[in-house]
């Protein structure tokens, strides 16, 4: 008795979390019905272990590292299956040059602005939106990269590892990740947000 | 001295690797005088913070400072 009123706890605790799980997935792996495969694997291992949780902190926490490892071992089939190979070639296109001057100054149209105080800027639901959708413009490794990087928190030596890329790419990549990001958000969001 | 794009760089690996003593120097120096690259370099360790603060991940809310 005791066992199934805290299954049905646990149970309800995870669908809970589910359409956050799904988000995360979603901006990582950025195919819907993988996404919902593999948040629907990290519940599974979630509701099983369920009493390997009891005691730690933040419940959700330990479940988003349960779905971290299911992305990564997605990652690991998709490159197995060969449906997923880094690209060099979504490196090289002519951002810098749109960016930068020949003397190697900003662009007068590219030069960055003011975007506020970090936590008024997280508390912004548009930016949110507008992140989101930069994320989903970005080409798929500079995305990929990206997101092992800053949304999984792996080193670059860890995602040489997973992809078979030079660290010094990994640098290359990440910078180009950065800069699109923070231009695509620019024009996405603070111009959006003045008007 | 280092151009913005340059800069770009060295501000983009340094939240990947440690910088050498001579970037991070030649870094300060074209931050210091560069309002734009200052503007880029704060962007950058914004979205360097994504991971924690992504609405999707982060659930409990610090409570305000005020």
């Amino acid at each position: 008795m005791l066992h199934q009123a805290s299954s049905f706890e646990s149970q309800k605790r995870l669908e809970a979390v589910r359409p956050r799980l799904i988000a995360f997935a979603r901006l990582h792996l950025r195919n819907a019905t993988l996404a919902e495969d593999v948040v629907q694997e990290a519940l599974l291992t979630a509701h099983e272990k369920a009493n390997d949780f009891e005691g730690r902190s933040g419940y959700e926490t330990w479940v988003f590292g349960i779905l971290k490892y299911k992305i990564l071992d997605g990652l690991r089939a998709q490159k197995r299956q060969g449906t997923w190979q880094p690209m060099n070639d979504d490196i090289s296109d002519d951002l810098l040059d749109r960016l930068f001057q020949e003397n190697g100054r900003w662009q007068p149209n590219a030069r960055p602005s003011r975007w506020g105080e970090p936590d008024a800027v997280f508390e912004n639901e548009h930016f949110w939106q507008v992140f989101d959708a930069c994320m989903t413009a970005l080409p798929d490794t500079i995305a990929r990269v990206f997101s092992l990087r800053e949304l999984m928190g792996l080193s670059t030596q860890e995602i040489c590892k997973e992809t078979g890329l030079k660290e010094n790419n990994c640098w290359v990549i990440l910078h180009r990740a950065r800069l699109r990001l923070r231009t695509c958000i620019e024009h996405g969001w603070l111009q959006e947000e003045s008007t | 001295m280092i151009m913005c794009q340059r800069a770009t760089e060295l501000m983009s690996q340094r939240l990947d690797r440690p910088l050498s003593w001579l970037e991070r120097v030649s870094l300060r120096l074209h931050l210091s005088m560069c309002g734009a690259c200052s503007q880029c370099n704060r962007q950058f360790d914004l979205l360097h913070q994504v991971g924690e603060r992504h609405p999707a991940v982060n659930t409990h809310k610090k409570p305000s400072m005020k």
